[in-house]
Parts: structure tokens; sequence; C-alpha cells
């Protein structure tokens, strides 16, 4: 009864009425199409932009394509030593942070001891601090230590793995939480001893955890500019800190080219992990 | 024999395990947190070459919600308004990726957080580019008289909050989309079986399943949001600026510790408050269960 209905009602139907008809089923994909548009926008915007061949020191107006920017990408003094610094840094933080949260993961979940919602609360801190806090206090604490370590490089190390361990601990603990113990005792009960059962079972099923907390921290290191303005001092120039101290006199395009650059070689690492994941779950 | 050790080994190995991690936190957050407790309560001042000497000066505190009010209104306002901003604009996307993701949720998610491969700084400057005096947008808000002509986006408050929305989107899309995923779809279905409308399944069930999600969201944002400095010196001018720029200026320009250190701990006292007051809003036991 309902398709006569229907079969009555669709010629009288307008093309307007139709198309409102699909709007209403595709009203959520439709806006979610533009919001992916409007979140990919300024990526788009700083990916041409770097091809831009701007006349003054700011490259905010289209005046022309080159790839020129993209061949002399480390043509603006100071720009290469900045990127370096970056990734030396970025590395040696995430390799410390990631090792550090990793031993404190495997506390917090495996064993029950005196302390452990204190603790658990510890690492939550930094987290919800704002970086503004953690750069200032830090800031304050290197004042009163400048003749032991002075600004710079080591300063800026300590700080990163400061906030990285947290995201670390986070990272690898939501990984051990599902973790089938059985497989250990079955190791210890076919005689390997504690150190083994780690070595053989454990650590290779967490090591996708373990990775991923160590991409974490280096994203998170590496694109860092509140906490390391604070603790730099003022000759130390990490990439972030070139970029905020060139946005006031100059912007040139090269900065464009590295930010993409960055984002390329992150998003190729990410979409190998996603189709990974997936050819695993189809083998599953 | 060796059970022995093994147990004897036992009591002592979390706290080995923790000893390096907690170690550097205590040494290089809680410590710092003390200096900046104790710097907070000095005075003096670092022109006359005596640098500072410890109080407690706690007036201090005072004279830095006195001198600026304006600041710290605006820090919650804005961080208030693009928490917002960004919960609405997101959560149907969340909820798309969700229930119409299917095979595709990995790669949309990815989508979700590419904005974070791009460097803090130099998305914000992509937002100046836009925004821009003689840009799309602007022409664009012109032509329909939202802003007048000859007006302008950049430089203004609205700048601002855009700003802070798009930076920490993900940190809301992400939770959101967790604690969506997670639903037990049979439970909307029930619902509906009941006739429940869309729209009310929604409300009654959907909605408040993921709460958790609207609360972690909310929290990931809000407080980074509030102690930000970087929107407001991009894509601001002096009369949109937030605690963050005066905290930031007075400890590496003006070198006024004291009074920058008061302010930080203002702002971490207000944000902790905030949160408690919103966490017992939202009821706790929302969270856990």
């Amino acid at each position: 009864m309902t398709s006569v209905a229907a079969e009555i009602g669709r010629p009288r139907r307008s093309v307007l009425a139709a198309a409102w008809v699909y709007l209403r089923r595709h009203v959520l994909t439709i806006y979610s199409i533009l919001f992916f548009a409007y979140l990919l926008l300024p990526i788009g915007v700083v990916a041409v932009f770097s091809f831009n061949h701007p006349k003054g020191r700011f490259n905010f107006t289209w005046k022309g394509f080159t790839f020129s920017n993209w061949t002399h990408w480390n043509a603006i003094p100071g720009i290469q030593s900045a990127v370096v610094l970056s990734l030396e840094i970025a590395a040696v933080a995430s390799i410390i942070a990631t090792g550090l949260g990793t031993l404190m993961a495997l506390a917090l979940v495996r064993y029950g001891f005196r302390g452990r919602g204190t603790t658990n609360f510890i690492v939550f801190l930094p987290l919800s601090t704002p970086e503004i806090v953690l750069g200032a206090s830090l800031l304050t604490l290197f004042l009163h230590m400048s003749s032991v370590i002075p600004f710079g490089f080591w300063t800026i190390l300590i700080a990163h793995v400061m906030f990285c361990v947290s995201f670390a601990v986070v990272t690898v603990k939501a990984r051990l939480v599902g973790f089938d113990r059985h497989l250990e005792e079955a190791a210890m009960d076919l005689g390997a001893n504690e150190w083994t059962t780690f070595q053989k079972v454990t650590l290779p099923l967490i090591a996708p955890a373990i990775l991923a907390a160590l991409l974490l921290c280096f994203a998170i290191s590496v694109d860092d500019f509140v906490v390391t303005y604070f603790v730099a001092g003022t000759n130390t120039v990490t990439f972030p800190i070139f970029v905020w101290g060139a946005a006031r006199v100059a912007t040139p395009p090269q900065i464009n080219v590295i930010g993409i650059a960055f984002f390329v070689i992150a998003v190729t690492a990410m979409l190998g992990n996603v189709v990974l994941q997936n050819r695993r779950a189809k083998a599953a | 024999m060796g059970l022995g050790l093994f147990h004897r080994h036992r009591g002592a190995t979390p706290y080995l395990l923790l000893a390096p991690g907690m170690l550097w936190l205590a040494a290089f957050f809680l410590v710092p947190l003390g200096f900046l407790a104790y710097q907070s309560l000095e005075s003096g001042s670092i022109i006359a070459g005596f640098g500072y000497a410890f109080t407690w000066a706690w007036g201090n505190y005072s004279s830095a919600v006195r001198g600026y009010t304006g600041e710290f209104e605006r820090s919650f306002e804005y961080a208030g308004l693009a928490t917002l901003i960004a919960l609405v604009v997101s959560y149907p996307v969340a909820y798309w990726i969700a229930f119409r993701g299917g095979r595709w949720k990995n790669l949309l998610l990815l989508f979700i957080v590419a904005p974070f491969f791009v460097t803090y700084l130099i998305r914000t400057l992509a937002w100046q580019t836009i925004l821009s005096d003689h840009g799309l947008v602007v022409r664009l808000l012109t032509d329909i008289h939202l802003v007048s002509p000859g007006g302008r986006v950049l430089a203004t408050g609205t700048a601002v909050v855009a700003g802070i929305t798009y930076n920490f989107l993900p940190f809301m899309a992400l939770p959101l989309y967790v604690s969506l995923e997670q639903i037990d779809q049979t439970l909307i279905e029930a619902a509906e079986d009941l006739y429940a409308s869309k729209w009310r399944a929604f409300l009654r069930v959907t909605f408040p399943l993921s709460l958790p999600g609207v609360v972690a969201g909310t929290l990931l944002t809000f407080i980074p949001a509030a102690g930000d400095f970087i929107n407001a010196q991009l894509l601001g001018s002096p009369t949109s600026h937030m605690i963050g720029n005066v905290i930031q200026s007075k400890f590496l320009g003006l070198q006024d510790y004291p009074a920058a250190a008061a302010m930080s701990f203002i702002l971490m006292a207000i944000i902790l408050a905030l949160v408690l007051v919103y966490a017992r809003a939202v009821g706790t036991e929302k969270l856990t269960g």
C-alpha cells in the first residue's frame, strides 16, 4: 500500500523536493566532507605557498610559481641548523622518554604496590598543566641552576623528556592492559626465567606500543614551541623557534617547504601503518 | 630456592621500574613548580641590579589580578568559546566516522590528526594568510555584509578564537570518536524498536553514552587553550591578548619573574577550579560508567 502511495506521489515531486530528500539523507556526509575541507585548508595553503615567489619579506600574497624554494630549502641562514637541532633533540628525547615511560607503564600495570594511585596522578599531572606553566616553572628552575646547566641543548632535552614521559606511559599502558598474561606464565612454566620471559615474550608483544610511543614523543618534541621557547636561552634555535623569530620580520617560503616535508613524511608513515593494520586485520 | 629469590625481588621491582621516570618527573616537573611558587612570592627589581629576594610578597598575586583582569577574562572567554565551537563542530563528524566510517575509519582518523603533522606555528601562520585583509574570507564576509567594507578579521578576537578552535580541534574530535565508537549499536536499535524517534534515541541513548568523550575532549581542548598565547600573538592584536601573552612577555622580555610566576599560578588555580566544578556538574559516575 505504501508503495502505491509513493508511486502516485512521485511524479508530483519537483526536482527541488528530490534534492531536499537527498540532502536530508546525506546531510551528515556532506557536512563531514566540508569539515575535512576546513581541516585541510591551512595545510593546502602552506603547500601552495611553498611554491610561491614572494616579492617582499612576507609570504602572504601569491606572486608566481617557482620550484626554487624546494631546491634551495636551506638558503635562509640558520634554517638548516635549526632543523637539524630539532631532529636531534626529538630523536634523543623520544628514546629516553619512551624508555622511562615503558618501565613505568610496566610497573603501573603489572604490580600492585603502595603509592600506585599517587604515581598515576603524578604521571597525569603534566598532561593537564598548560604548557606555559610547564615552561615557566622549568625556566625558574634553570635560572637557579644556570651555572650547572647552561641554557641550550641540555635544558631543552630535559624539558622535552619531561613532557614526553607521560605520553609514553599512557601509550604503553593502553597496550599492557589488554595483555594476555597466560603467555608469560606458559614461558615460565617451560623453564624460562623472568628476564628471558620478558625478552622473548613480553617485549615482542608490546613492541608496537613502544614504537607508537617513540613516534608520538618524536612528533610532540619536533613540534614543541612553548616550553622550548622558555628554556632555550637566547642562542639555541630549534625549528619552531626559528619560525617564531621569522614570523616577526619575514616569512620565507622555505619555512613552508620544511613544514610540508615534515608533513609528507609523517603522513606517509601513518598511511603505511593504516595499510599494515588493515592487512593484518584481513589476515586475522 | 629460586622461587624464594623471585619473591624477595618482587617487592622492590615496581619501585625500581618506576624510579628513573619518577625521579625525572620529580626533578623537572614537581621541583620546578616549587621554584615557581617561591619566585612568585619574591619582590625587588632586576633593574636596580640586586635581583629578587623572597619576602612573602603576596601582593604579587593581587596586583596580577588587578592589573590584568581583562587578559584573564579574555583567556577563559576565548578558551571557553573555542571549546564550545570545537565540540559542536566536531561532534557530527566523530559520529559520522564512528557509525558510518566502515573500513575507512582509520584513514578518516588520519585526516583528523593531519593538522598535527604541520608545525603548530606554521598552521597558525597559514590562518594569517587565509584571514588576511585582502584574502578570500574577508572578501566573502564583506560581500554578505558580515564584515563592514574596509573591516578586517585578522587582528580581532574573532580571529584568535578561530585559530584556537582550529588548532585544538583534533583534541576534541578524537576522544569523541573513541567514546562513540564504543557504543553498543544494539542499544540504539532497542530504543528505536521501542518507538523512539531517531532524534530521541540520540538524545536519550547515544549522547549520554558519549559523555565520557565529551568530558575528555572539552578538558583536552580547554586546558591548553586557556594558556595559549600563540594564536593571540599571530592572529590578534594587543586588545585581544590573553594572559599567556602577558606571562610570556614578563618572563622572557621584561624579566619580571615574580609577577609572571604569580600569574602562572593564578592561571593554574582557575583552570583547576573550573575543571573541578565541571567534573562535579557532569557527574563523575557518568564518567566511570
